[in-house]
């Protein structure tokens, strides 16, 4: 069994903390996203102690709002405390805010407001081809945030300059906050889309599986001349049954009893992985 | 009269630039021409990136350059980088604290005859709401040198508003007074102070001198920095005047006139009359044009100062 699989078990614990601890958060899109940040930042050359290097990889999350998955993942690696995350999500003054800001160690870019992180990733690859460095940049899009024009602006772009040090993935877990993505506003099909504008398409078929996903990564990694976007298909919710695909989920906030019952499946799910 | 636009100063302080440093780039959204960046683009195509016409791919590229160690200078028309591009000059540039330098060209009614689409008369106030965003408008082209020179040693992102026209010189040739935000005194005077930026100063010169040719002692000052506002040459240059009046080629809210009137009321009040653009699309015409229908020419800009102190 894959140690990180194991691991995503207890990082959604820290995010399910964190969110209850702080009276909101964006649970939804969190638990779904939970493996492919965790996969990103096991492959990153990046550390506390390298934040600062030039030849770092960088990470965007451009949808921001799935900070709190951000913040366990960097607490993990080192970089921030989570139990000053738990303590001080949200609260009055906390530099912990509901989406990333980049005076908290490890967050290269604020973002938020949604279709900025793929053309600012663009934008630092560019930088990396402009000086000859070999780092990687990587960022993290929600399947609603494609309803963003300038998400196909990025896309135009990284196309254009062909920038194989650019990974984009998509979080496709079919859900947006009105409801289903295809029933909002259509992504229909992704993989011709950003093949359309030059992109390499890798489709996972469980966005939630640590091995899948490194397998793209590795392909990403190996493809040259283009970008390479990965649409990781995922569950919304992931993680216990209450809260899985169920778009009313997508900032819903447990209260005692849901918390009780998610931290137990949580338990229950790494336990049945460890026996594995 | 100048035959050379401040655009064509920029793009020569830049090319100087990055000839010693390699991190400065200028990105442009099909508008290389219009910027007159052709001549950056052709000597340094390694540290030009054309973005096409993605004036919200223009700002966030241009942020993700900066937050690399780049220097990017982002030049789009004013009209499309501030306001359709609002979002990212909030919060890719300033927000993120990214050493994006926005190039607004052709600013203010420039486009003339093009329509409202083609002015940016709300780019003051806009840029100037955002926290951390510094608006520059500089008047002529030896101050945008002192301008582009001076920015080019900071690493903090800023807007900066180009006129696409040349203009009449306000300073000369080797003797421009420039420290970077604090505005510059044109002339000295007693009795009514005149306060304007970009190219509205050389109309505030030539209207002190009319003034002062009648009696008027008037004083003009040169606010190339509109934010952050030279609050303290503000006073000063407002101390013991009658009356003070802002010039901009701006729509009528939230721009300088906003700004000085802020700054005089809570500190010392007196009158302040704001000539700006109407709060409606302007009247087809090229910049002159325009500027003598609303009165916003020396001639003007002295009649109302005559009007007011009879008044």
């Amino acid at each position: 069994m894959n140690a990180l699989a194991v691991k995503a078990y207890d990082l959604r614990q820290d995010v399910l903390d964190i969110i209850v601890n702080g009276g909101g958060g964006h649970i939804g899109g969190d638990m779904s996203s939970v493996e492919i940040m965790m996969t990103i930042y096991d492959r990153m050359n990046v550390s506390p102690e390298t934040q600062n290097d030039p030849d770092r990889d960088r990470f965007v999350l451009s949808k921001g709002h799935c900070v709190e998955t951000l913040y366990a993942v960097l607490a993990d690696k080192g970089f921030i405390d989570i139990n000053d995350v738990k303590a001080n999500f949200s609260k009055f003054g906390s530099e912990y805010i509901g989406h990333p800001h980049n005076t908290i160690p490890g967050i290269e870019m604020n973002s938020g407001s949604l279709g900025h992180g793929l053309p600012v990733s663009v934008g630092m690859a560019l930088a990396g081809k402009m000086d000859k460095r070999d780092y990687r940049v990587y960022t993290v899009m929600g399947d609603g945030e494609l309803a963003e024009g300038s998400v196909w602006e990025g896309a135009m772009a990284g196309g254009h300059y062909k920038l194989d040090n650019l990974c984009a993935v998509v979080d496709r877990n079919h859900l947006q906050i009105s409801g289903n993505t295809e029933d909002v506003m259509k992504d229909g099909d992704l993989h011709g889309r950003f093949a359309a504008f030059g992109w390499h398409v890798i489709d996972v078929q469980d966005g939630n599986d640590v091995d899948q996903l490194n397998a793209a990564f590795d392909e990403a990694e190996k493809t040259k001349g283009q970008p390479t976007v990965i649409i990781a298909n995922t569950v919304k919710g992931k993680g216990a049954s209450i809260m899985e695909n169920k778009a009313s989920w997508h900032h819903h906030l447990p209260n005692a009893e849901e918390y009780a019952q998610i931290s137990k499946e949580l338990k229950e799910r790494k336990e049945a992985m460890l026996h594995e | 009269m100048n035959k050379i636009a401040n655009r064509a100063v920029m793009c020569e302080v830049l090319k100087e630039a990055a000839a010693k440093d390699k991190d400065v780039v200028v990105l442009c959204s099909d508008s290389r021409g219009s910027a007159s960046l052709t001549s950056f683009a052709d000597t340094y195509p390694e540290q030009f990136v054309e973005v096409g016409i993605a004036e919200q791919n223009l700002v966030s590229i241009a942020a993700g350059l900066a937050s690399c160690g780049k220097k990017p200078y982002a030049a789009s028309p004013a009209s499309f980088i501030t306001t359709r591009s609002y979002e990212q000059c909030k919060v890719d540039c300033a927000y993120s604290n990214t050493n994006v330098k926005l190039i607004g060209i052709s600013g203010g009614v420039s486009y003339g005859a093009l329509g409202m689409t083609h002015h940016s008369a709300q780019d003051i106030a806009a840029m100037s709401a955002i926290p951390g965003m510094r608006v520059y408008l500089p008047s002529d082209r030896h101050q945008t040198r002192k301008l582009f020179e001076a920015l080019l040693q900071d690493d903090h992102t800023a807007y900066i508003r180009l006129g696409r026209n040349p203009v009449e010189d306000v300073y000369e040739e080797g003797n421009v007074p420039f420290e970077m935000d604090k505005a510059t005194v044109l002339s000295e005077g007693t009795d009514v102070l005149l306060v304007a930026c970009g190219e509205m100063v050389k109309p505030i010169q030539d209207a002190a001198k009319l003034l002062n040719d009648v009696g008027i002692s008037t004083a003009a000052l040169d606010m190339y920095c509109v934010k952050p506002l030279d609050k303290e040459g503000l006073l000063k240059a407002a101390k013991g005047k009658k009356l003070v009046v802002t010039v901009e080629e701006h729509a009528p809210f939230g721009g300088l006139g906003s700004m000085v009137a802020q700054v005089i009321s809570a500190n010392d009040p007196k009158k302040v009359i704001c000539l700006a653009l109407p709060d409606s699309p302007v009247i087809t015409g090229n910049s002159k044009q325009v500027f003598d229908h609303y009165g916003l020419n020396a001639e003007g800009i002295a009649k109302t100062v005559t009007e007011a102190l009879k008044g």
